[in-house]
């Protein structure tokens, strides 16, 4: 009876190792991917030419192909960092209202619609880009069209909020209660308590949020390539259209002809972003390493 | 092992069933341009609806990804409102893949505008001087002092295309907000008194709150309306491009059959309710050696020499 059982133990466990490797495997097998698909492009074009310069147009033909990618990338950072800076206020905040402001039954029923927001589609979100968000931001700044780069950072905002909403509320709950409790005894009051003492305690994982919240905005593709205007000049102000690394792979890899210069450049700009959403993830377990020990 | 082996047969039963029910007559797969997936689409539907158990399905994606499926064979037909390229073909013969063309409609492509703007006619110079970014403000040809701001398609366009070859002769200017097809142009338009955009002419009929501008091929010239039957027949409108359908060698089977009722006088007329025109005769010869019809031997996909005058400015 015990060796039958030792044996499936076994089996099970082998199983369970091969699930956790395959993980591993996909991931690397996207990256060798991208790297086997990307270097052929970089015999036709300087990598300094890529990375740093603002003109994008590999389909010309009054002029040579250029093939500079930082207009895209400048378009993707300020997208993100846009987004960020509209969700990381509003999300610590609504964090720190769920943890220690809200009562129960207030909590009940905002966590479940937090997920709910988490779940909409997002081409769902680009289409109220274009319907709803587009027009209010055309009148309010008196611009011809409101398809541009602060249109893409709320509604990426809006996507990356229960991101950061949940794990913001988890880390600051994580927070001892001896820290509030040595607080208020002090004579602090509840605000000064969760703003001086909760909310720095638990900065670690609200690092670690927002660098995930900020994965998510820098990978969005939809959504972007519908409300940011795709125009792939240099942008110089948030109200002016963009088109981030993302649209550009979505709207020419339909279309370009295997194996050419043009594909494997479009692979190169995955490259970059795979490469820059590692950074950001590597940030982000760096940032919750850390507040896992300053807890303990 | 026994509930296994029973989930595994449904499991492939139901993968088969869609293919049995569904086209069970055949199947054509249609890829490609925005301009022509409204008008093929309605085709598809009349036919579909004259052979039942037929099955034609419709996608867009825009001429380039069309032609893109054409070669790596995974349309029938591939739907491009611009000639294939001369790489493309090369492309498709390494890949053993035969494009030939039909013409199935002409478009007169529309340069839009606002209703409000009060510019009502361009010549074909400067609109490709605006699209080059040239030209800055509306008050430059005429309007009110207005930076002008730009709206087009994306580089897997046809209609892109088209507009850079025939109309620019120059690169896009980078300020150019690249919208996912025609509806998205004519949209913006309507919310936009400064922009221009260029959309197929069955997108610019439908028009509360935008206008076709009337375009002359140069200055001194008559301005041509792309809504005016008579001015696109007659060829005298500048920027009229034949709308094209690719497919892989001599059609055969329902592909053929798919084409000839697209050809025909009812195919046609649909053609025209949508907006755009039916096919002059020249196109209708090209098309049956392309079709075999007259049982002549294929020629060369390339446009035909003497349908050059109908193909645009300059």
């Amino acid at each position: 009876m015990t060796k039958h059982n030792n044996f499936k133990e076994k089996i099970i466990h082998g199983l369970f190792f091969l699930n956790g490797l395959s993980v591993i495997f996909v991931l690397i097998g996207i990256f060798v991917l991208l790297v086997m698909n990307s270097l052929p492009a970089f015999k036709e074009i300087n990598i300094g030419e890529f990375l740093f310069s603002a003109a994008w147009n590999p389909t010309a033909t009054f002029t040579a192909p250029s093939y500079g990618i930082l207009s895209m990338l400048v378009s993707t950072l300020m997208v993100s960092i846009g987004a960020l800076a509209i969700a990381i206020p509003i999300g610590v905040g609504a964090a720190a209202y769920l943890s220690d402001v809200a009562g129960p039954r207030t909590r009940e029923i905002a966590k479940p619609i937090i997920e709910i927001l988490a779940g909409i589609p997002s081409v769902v979100i680009g289409f109220l880009g274009i319907v709803m968000v587009g027009p209010i931001l055309a009148r309010i700044f008196r611009l011809p069209n409101g398809l541009n780069a602060l249109n893409g950072s709320i509604l990426l905002a809006v996507m990356a909020l229960p991101t950061i909403i949940s794990l913001s509320e988890d880390a600051l709950k994580s927070v001892p209660k001896s820290f509030e409790e040595a607080s208020l005894a002090l004579g602090a009051s509840k605000w000064q308590t969760i703003v001086r003492v909760k909310i720095p305690a638990a900065l670690s994982g609200i690092i670690a949020a927002t660098m995930l919240g900020m994965g998510r905005a820098i990978g969005e593709t939809m959504t972007v390539l519908m409300a940011t205007g795709c125009a792939i000049a240099m942008p110089k102000s948030f109200l002016q259209s963009v088109q981030t690394m993302t649209a550009t792979i979505a709207i020419e890899l339909g279309e370009v002809p295997y194996n050419t210069t043009h594909y494997y450049a479009l692979f190169g700009i995955g490259l970059v972003l795979f490469i820059i959403t590692f950074i950001v993830n590597m940030i982000s377990d760096i940032a919750l390493h850390k507040y896992g020990r300053v807890m303990k | 092992m026994n509930r296994l082996r029973i989930v595994f047969i449904g499991a492939a039963f139901l993968f088969f069933i869609p293919a049995v029910c569904f086209g069970a007559n055949g199947m054509v797969q249609v890829k490609g341009s925005d301009t022509l997936i409204n008008v093929v689409q309605k085709l598809a539907e009349v036919y579909m609806a004259k052979k039942p158990g037929t099955s034609v399905a419709v996608t867009g994606g825009g001429s380039g990804t069309g032609v893109a499926a054409l070669i790596n064979r995974t349309c029938d037909i591939a739907n491009a409102s611009r000639q294939i390229k001369s790489s493309e073909v090369e492309q498709a013969n390494n890949k053993g893949v035969d494009p030939k063309r039909v013409v199935v409609a002409i478009d007169a492509l529309s340069v839009i505008v606002s209703a409000q703007n009060p510019v009502s006619k361009l010549t074909v110079e400067q609109i490709g001087k605006i699209y080059k970014g040239e030209i800055k403000n509306w008050s430059d040809v005429g309007g009110s002092d207005l930076p002008i701001t730009l709206y087009g398609r994306q580089s897997n366009s046809g209609t892109y295309d088209f507009m850079k070859e025939n109309v620019m002769f120059g690169e896009y200017s980078t300020s150019l907000k690249s919208m996912n097809g025609n509806a998205q142009i004519v949209e913006a338009i309507k919310q936009d008194a400064s922009g221009i955009g260029y959309v197929g002419v069955g997108y610019a009929k439908e028009s509360a709150g935008i206008k076709a501008l009337k375009v002359a091929s140069k200055i001194g010239a008559a301005y041509y309306d792309p809504l005016n039957l008579m001015d696109v027949k007659s060829g005298y409108y500048p920027i009229t491009r034949p709308l094209n359908q690719y497919i892989n060698g001599m059609p055969k089977g329902l592909v053929k059959n798919f084409l000839e009722f697209e050809l025909s006088d009812e195919g046609q007329k649909i053609i025209e309710e949508e907006g755009f025109f039916a096919i002059p005769d020249e196109y209708q010869t090209y098309n049956d050696q392309t079709l075999g019809r007259s049982g002549r031997v294929g020629e060369s996909p390339m446009r035909p020499k003497d349908l050059e005058d109908n193909l645009g400015a300059g």
